[in-house]
Parts: structure tokens; C-alpha cells; sequence
């Protein structure tokens, strides 16, 4: 149901690895449960993101939710196409809806592989 | 979700995908494919929305018209039968009760549409305000409401029902035959669309539903949706834009308050020490219902009631009651728990597409 070469937060963040950089975004589950989002608030290129605190914001037609960084590290690129176009965090959440990329400051720990994530998914039910 | 009501389609929108919520003491849907996509499709097709949850009384017996004059707001001297009105139930001190429509189905009968969450305190109420002799009742249960909104409408309702509905006005109604059972065919709804709400037997409301679905043209539509287009049309949501703290005037209704009557809360119903204002936001992050106002010199003036993303203008809109003396300010600011928001006041509606009034040929 998930991606196997992503790992996963409890609040519903992706990252994957490769090498030192981690590419940074929200599940399926997530988006779901948000439904149709409206606007993305990211931060700059340069900023320093940390393992589970916040590091950005999601508006849904309905809630405002945070984004919790899954890695810790400097941001690299930000996903500019969700400025005008956040609807890709709907339809491309593992694509095309990525959030940022972070050049890894220390290797993530305690992160949940996509069978311990589906079972993190199903108990929000 | 325990001792919530349901309404007789609750099983088709489950069986349809529709993501339910509790909603007034109700379980209903809030979207089935996806709030923006059915907004859009109701703007530019037509929706159907389940609104079993919404209340109707029946009013009848000589002299109602001058009973009820007493107790809402609506002017009933210039309200002819098949015609309805927008008003209000106003307490002594002027502040609303509920927003109601008021149908007037003959020379002595009306029927009385209010909202879900209000239906047993707004029963009570008019009644404690009505003469003995009138037969007055809450025919909630029995009835079912059904809207039909979106420019398609007409078109979509000519394959399904006789056509003597064709030639209403805006707030025009007509009493006609779907299939066995009586319907009453309203030509009003929340949407600032072209379309028609449809009263009938709670028995028939499967039928009636499956026979508009069925339309290619049609998509079943949720409460989301149905927020949202309502706010784009600056209509107001009771419990948020109206509520006993604010009268029909600092709503922005006194234009409507044409009734001679002496209903109760009239003395008091123009008051306005807040009112009610339409701000639009540049940009896409939305002020939320509570989020505080404030002039551009940091003054707190007031608070938002409603807001949200506008599908249809691609940026955010609020309503908000601000001070009355910081009423006539052009430019406000909102602020959110995260960020201050430039607001700029419009008049409404903020959507101004809307196809709802528009001059049907006949």
C-alpha cells in the first residue's frame, strides 16, 4: 500500500534517502484525510529543518495542519510547483507533491518502514 | 459517532464513498469526490445535496398570517401564496434565534423551513408565540429536503418532472406530483446557483435522490462543498455569521426588515454595535472562523465567523463582525495563528457568476 524505499513519520511524513540528502513529503494517508489542500506554507532554501519539529504548515478547504520534519539538515530545494498548484500534494503525494529536500545534518533515527507505517495508518482510523 | 440522526439517504452516501461527519446532531456526507471538485461541478453543472437534516413546520388555520407576522420577521402582507421569504427568528433583545424561510402555501397555510440544529428550540419558541386555534407542526420527521443547484438544473429536472415548475420566479414555489407523492418544487437554495429544493415524503427521498443522480450532468455534493458555496455568495452559516449575539442589522439584513408587524425582537432588531463585513485575501492561506481582525495599526476590531479558500476566485474570502465605527475601514488584517493576513473589504457577493436570479424564457 506504501512505498517500500520510503521511511515514514507517526504524523503521516515520507522521506527517502539517498546518500546524504533526503527528498521530504506527505503519504496518501495524509492527503486523504486533509482532502483537497489549498496551500502549502514551506520553508526557504538555506533553512534548518530537525527531526520531528515543525517545518512547515498544509491548509486544507477545511484545517490548517503542521508538517513535521522526518530528518534533520539544512533545505536544499523547496517544491515550487506547489505554489500555485498544491493540488499536487492530492494527486502525486509520493511524486509530484514532494515538500523540500534536506542535506542531512545526522541520520535520521527511529523512522517507520512502510508495513510498521500501514499499521500506524490503519489505528488513526 | 453514537445517537447521531441519520437521514433516509445515509446509506447511499456511505455505499457512494462519501466521507461522513457528525454535523448539527446529524451524520452526514462532507464530500464524496473531493470538496473543490464538486464546488467546481456545481457552478458549472449542477449538484444534489441531502438536506433531510433541516427542519419544516407546518403553520395552518384563520388568521395565521397575522399570528406568525408576530413571531418572524418576514414581511407576510406582500408575500402572495407560491412565493417564500428569507428572514429571521429574533429573541426579545433582537438577537437571532435561527434564519428561516417562510413559504406561504395558501391564504392560511404556511410552511416554515429552519435549520437541523435548531428544529425542537425554534418549535418551541413559535409556538409559545402563536394563538391557541392554529394548527401548528413540526412535520420534520415526515419530510424529507433535497437540493438540486448548479446552472444544469433546469435542464436536468425537465427529464424527471412535469413541468409546471418551468416558468418560477426566484423564491417561487410550485406544489406538483413526483411519481405517487406530493412534492414541493422551490426555486431558492445556498448555492447563488440556478436551482431548486425539493420537499417530499421522507418515504420518496431514495427515489427522487436516484433519479437526479442518474443524470450524467449531476454529482452528488456535501457539506463541504456546500460551504463553500455559500460563503463565495456571502450567505450566511447560523451558529457563525449569525447567532443571538448579533440582530438582522449588524447581519447587514435591515434593507429586509420591511414587516409592520410587531414581531417580537423588532424594537431591537437594527442594533449594531458590530457588523457583519466581506473581506477578501490575497493569496491562498485561508482566515478561519475565530481567527481575530485588527486594523493595519494593530487595533483589534473583531473576529472572522467564516473563511476559506474560494475555489471559484482562487484566493481566500472571510466574513467577520468588526466594530461597528471600524465598519467603513477599506483595509483590515487578519490574524491566523501563524501569520498576518492583508484583508481588503468588498461588498458581496464575492463570486459574482452566479446564475440563481437569473430570467428564465416562459
Amino acid at each position: 500500500m506504501f512505498p517500500t524505499d520510503l521511511l515514514y513519520t507517526p504524523s503521516h511524513e515520507w522521506a527517502k534517502i539517498e546518500g546524504d540528502t533526503a527528498t521530504v513529503g506527505i503519504t496518501s494517508f495524509a492527503q486523504e484525510q486533509l482532502g483537497d489542500i489549498t496551500f502549502v506554507d514551506l520553508p526557504a532554501i538555506g533553512a534548518t529543518v530537525t527531526q520531528g519539529k515543525e517545518f512547515g504548515s498544509i491548509e486544507s478547504v477545511k484545517a490548517a495542519s503542521e508538517l513535521y520534519s522526518p530528518v534533520s539538515g539544512e533545505v536544499v530545494e523547496v517544491n515550487a510547483d506547489l505554489d500555485g498548484a498544491p493540488e499536487l500534494v492530492n494527486q502525486e503525494p509520493f511524486a509530484g507533491g514532494w515538500m523540500i529536500k534536506v542535506k542531512l545534518s545526522a541520520k535520521p533515527e527511529g523512522l517507520l518502514d512502510a508495513a510498521a507505517y500501514e499499521e500506524n495508518a490503519k489505528s488513526c482510523h | 459517532m453514537e445517537n447521531l440522526f441519520v437521514t433516509p439517504l445515509n446509506a447511499w452516501h456511505k455505499a457512494h464513498g462519501a466521507k461522513m461527519v457528525p454535523f448539527a446532531g446529524w451524520e452526514m456526507p462532507v464530500q464524496y469526490s473531493g470538496i473543490i471538485a464538486e464546488h467546481q461541478h456545481c457552478r458549472s453543472k449542477a449538484c444534489i445535496f441531502d438536506i433531510c437534516h433541516m427542519g419544516e413546520f407546518s403553520l395552518k388555520g384563520p388568521g395565521a398570517k397575522d399570528a406568525l407576522a408576530k413571531a418572524v420577521t418576514q414581511n407576510l402582507d406582500t408575500l402572495a401564496p407560491g412565493k417564500c421569504r428569507y428572514g429571521f427568528l429574533l429573541n426579545p433583545e433582537g438577537g437571532v434565534l435561527d434564519d428561516l424561510i417562510v413559504y406561504r402555501i395558501a391564504e392560511d397555510e404556511f410552511m416554515l423551513v429552519v435549520n437541523g440544529a435548531c428544529i425542537d428550540s425554534d418549535f418551541a419558541t413559535i409556538a409559545s408565540r402563536l394563538p391557541a386555534g392554529l394548527e401548528f407542526t413540526n412535520i420534520s420527521e415526515q419530510t424529507a429536503k433535497i437540493d438540486l443547484q448548479g446552472p444544469a438544473s433546469l435542464e436536468v429536472l425537465k427529464g424527471l418532472l412535469p413541468g409546471e415548475w418551468e416558468k418560477l420566479g426566484y423564491f417561487s414555489f410550485v406544489k406538483t406530483a413526483f411519481g405517487e407523492v406530493e412534492i414541493i418544487v422551490s426555486r431558492t437554495g445556498y448555492t447563488g446557483e440556478l436551482g431548486y429544493e425539493f420537499y417530499l415524503p421522507a418515504s420518496s427521498a431514495g427515489d427522487l435522490w436516484e433519479a437526479l443522480a442518474a443524470d450524467p450532468d449531476v454529482l452528488p455534493a456535501g457539506l463541504g462543498a456546500r460551504d463553500t458555496l455559500r460563503l463565495e455568495m456571502g450567505y450566511p452559516l447560523y451558529g457563525q455569521d449569525l447567532d443571538t449575539k448579533h440582530t438582522p442589522g449588524a447581519a447587514g439584513y435591515a434593507g429586509m426588515l420591511t414587516s409592520t408587524a410587531e414581531y417580537v425582537g423588532k424594537p431591537r432588531a437594527l442594533d449594531a454595535p458590530e457588523k457583519l463585513i466581506a473581506l477578501s485575501i490575497e493569496g491562498r492561506r485561508s482566515a478561519r472562523h475565530h481567527d481575530v481582525v485588527a486594523l493595519p495599526g494593530g487595533e483589534v476590531v473583531g473576529v472572522v465567523t467564516s473563511g476559506s479558500f474560494s475555489p471559484s476566485l482562487g484566493h481566500s474570502v472571510a466574513l467577520a463582525y468588526v466594530k461597528a465605527e471600524a465598519a467603513d475601514a477599506a483595509e483590515f488584517v487578519v490574524k491566523t495563528a501563524k501569520v498576518e493576513l492583508p484583508a481588503r473589504k468588498v461588498d458581496l457577493p464575492f463570486y459574482q457568476g452566479g446564475t440563481a436570479r437569473k430570467k428564465l424564457n416562459g
